[in-house]
């Protein structure tokens, strides 16, 4: 059994560590950010929001995350809060039910953000387009950056434009 | 004869195909409701509101006209009728007497209420949260989950009402993703109305169509060529056998068992590969069309799927090791614990369902028969009744045609039978593994939201 060490309350009179030289850190980050925005490029965090989807596009969706697409080796990953986002990457017609949801995550994601209607139906409502219950694409409920289209479009099709998305926002 | 053949027998009968359907009394209706019969589906037209039974190896469509838009409730005898009652209510107007009538679809955000009756109401003053039942306890607190969940899935909001972490009580609420499709398929002909039911949910697609087709094919007495039903049969196992891949490594996922995760997304992946390169669509939608198949299969893409299903063949006994013993079936055992069986028992009833339906598409692929792939649809007039087993279930359509063309259809998907199932399943469980027991039970949202 692995036994933790109990925690400690900082002592009295600790010593507190030299403030930090303010040029060094900025010094620092320039350099951080020329190297890393060109070598690294940049990782984007993306959050799925549902808008009425039939389930399909999820599929191809959550093939991206498998071993074979392996999406984290391009800087893209999924995170479960629309707090941790840059991308939220919606799928659905935009059901009138889930349009309030839409704009409360499209709120809570903190800027510079960007929306990508991933599928038919997000695209313009596919076959959906028309209905008293939808709202004819997610652009009718909050800005649209990309568009990717297909029912379901294909996990190659969805990796490249996640890819192009991550290209542009690096630059 | 049995006891419900008997009730319906004097009642008059309209000619649904296979089954005829009875309009039956009040009394009838409740007497057959009163009967220990399973009830498959409850929806309604804008003059009746129907009812599906199934007796022994028996379906009974029963209907029954509503007086003054009340009609005697079927959910003090069949618990599994509260949802059909509340969507009737919202879609049609009609009200379940001694029933459930709290909304279901119907948020409040639609132009009109009850968009399915002959004269929709108004557009009602305020939009409709989702109510709960109360809490007395101060002890108690909710704990609200969705339409925007976590991971990438299905909108649905569910209300935990929790004890510490224990679950007390498991309340879901719907509707979400309702698309307003069954008005979309009315005044259609059913080829095109086809496109609908292929996207009334995404995983059981190919099922969705073959009951939709087979109700067609019912209803203007017409058969789908041997070929295409071969195919049909083939597609069905084969979506199956993807399904259930996606839902056995959803589990394996969040239970922490990045191998078994790993194994069935790659064994999924390829699976769906061989599909487009057979089918021409990686989750085979709309390939199945009323009448038959709409592309013939490929010959080299069905040489291919032989070997897609030797692997998926060979991998089933490794991920039979993995779910049945070591870390993640002590993961998964007791977890999500319902009459049912737990999550464990039903991550093992996939992997039988995957090793059966691989064994049987194997089977098809060196016996297909060849011929034509369609049949013509006359522009006629009938009722019919279609069905078809996907991964989650049952799946049940029903439509009527007038001169070729849809006048009512509902589509009865497996979801309505396994929410209330997993509600009860959460139920004194901890609030941690919400999740996982919801994945356990491959909820499908979209197709019942309609």
């Amino acid at each position: 059994m692995l036994k933790l060490p109990a925690r400690r309350p900082p002592l009295p009179g600790a010593e507190l560590p030299d403030p930090i030289d303010g040029d060094t850190v900025a010094a620092l980050v320039e350099r951080l950010d020329m190297a890393s925005q060109r070598r690294l490029g940049r990782a984007l965090a993306i959050r799925h929001v549902n808008t009425g989807s039939c389930n399909g596009c999820e599929m191809e969706v959550r093939a991206l995350t498998g071993v074979l697409y392996d999406l984290t080796r391009f800087g893209l990953r999924f995170v479960d809060s629309p707090l941790h986002a840059d991308v939220l990457v919606v799928t659905g017609p935009l059901t009138r039910n889930l349009r309030q949801a839409l704009e409360q995550a499209w709120d809570a994601t903190p800027d510079p953000k960007w929306v990508v209607a991933l599928g038919d139906c997000a695209v313009d409502g596919g076959v959906f387009r028309g209905s008293y219950a939808v709202m004819d694409g997610v652009g009718t409920g909050v800005p649209v950056n990309l568009t990717i289209s297909g029912c379901p479009p294909s996990p190659v099709r969805i990796l490249s434009g996640l890819r192009a998305l991550l290209e542009a926002s690096s630059r | 004869m049995t006891r419900a053949a008997e009730i319906v027998k004097g009642a008059p009968a309209v000619d649904c195909r296979p089954w005829p359907r009875h309009i039956l009394t009040m009394d009838q209706w409740a007497e057959l409701a009163r009967e220990p019969l399973v009830l498959l589906a409850a929806w309604a037209d804008t003059v009746q509101v129907h009812a599906l039974y199934r007796d022994g190896q028996s379906v009974v469509p029963v209907s029954i006209e509503p007086d003054a838009a009340f009609y005697p409730a079927l959910s003090p005898y069949h618990p599994s009728a509260r949802l059909f009652e509340r969507t009737i209510r919202d879609l049609w107007g009609h009200m379940a007497a001694g029933g459930d009538d709290g909304a279901w679809l119907d948020h409040g955000h639609w132009p009109h209420s009850k968009p399915l009756s002959i004269r929709p109401g108004p557009r009602p003053p305020t939009a409709d949260p989702p109510e709960f039942l109360p809490v007395e306890d101060d002890r108690l607190m909710h704990w609200p989950i969705g339409p925007v969940g976590s991971g990438v899935g299905e909108a649905y909001h569910l209300r935990l009402t929790l004890d510490g972490s224990r679950i007390v009580r498991a309340e879901s609420r719907l509707g979400y993703t309702h698309k307003g499709i069954l008005t979309l398929m009315r005044a259609k002909s059913p080829r095109i109305a086809a496109r609908f039911a292929a996207r009334l949910a995404g995983d059981g697609t190919v099922a969705h169509s073959i009951a939709f087709a087979r109700a067609t094919e019912a209803a203007m007495s017409v058969e789908a060529p041997p070929r295409a039903a071969a195919l049909r049969t083939l597609m069905l196992h084969l979506e199956r056998v993807a399904t259930h891949l996606d839902d056995l490594g959803i589990v394996a996922g969040m239970a922490g068992s990045a191998d078994a995760q790993g194994r069935s997304g790659v064994q999924q992946e390829y699976l769906r590969r061989g599909l487009a390169a057979t089918f021409g669509h990686r989750l085979m939608m709309d390939v199945v069309v009323p009448g038959g198949v709409s592309a013939d299969a490929d010959a080299i893409g069905l040489s291919g799927m032989r070997q897609v299903l030797g692997a998926v063949l060979a991998e089933v006994p490794i991920l039979d090791a993995l779910f049945a013993t070591g870390a993640l079936a002590a993961r998964l055992t007791g977890v999500g614990d319902c009459a049912a069986g737990d999550a464990v028992r039903r991550c093992q009833a996939r992997l039988d369902a995957i090793h059966r339906d691989t064994e049987a598409a194997i089977a098809l692929l060196t016996d297909l028969p060849e011929g034509p792939l369609t049949v013509a649809l006359p522009a006629e007039s009938g009722e019919g009744i279609g069905w078809a087993p996907s991964a989650r279930g049952g799946i049940w359509h029903w439509l009527r045609l007038d001169h070729g063309q849809i006048a009512a259809v509902f589509p009865r998907d497996p979801g309505w039978d396994l929410w209330p199932m997993a509600e009860a399943a959460l139920a004194g469980q901890d609030a941690g593994d919400a999740a996982l027991i919801c994945a356990s039970f491959g909820l499908p949202v979209s197709g019942m939201d309609l």
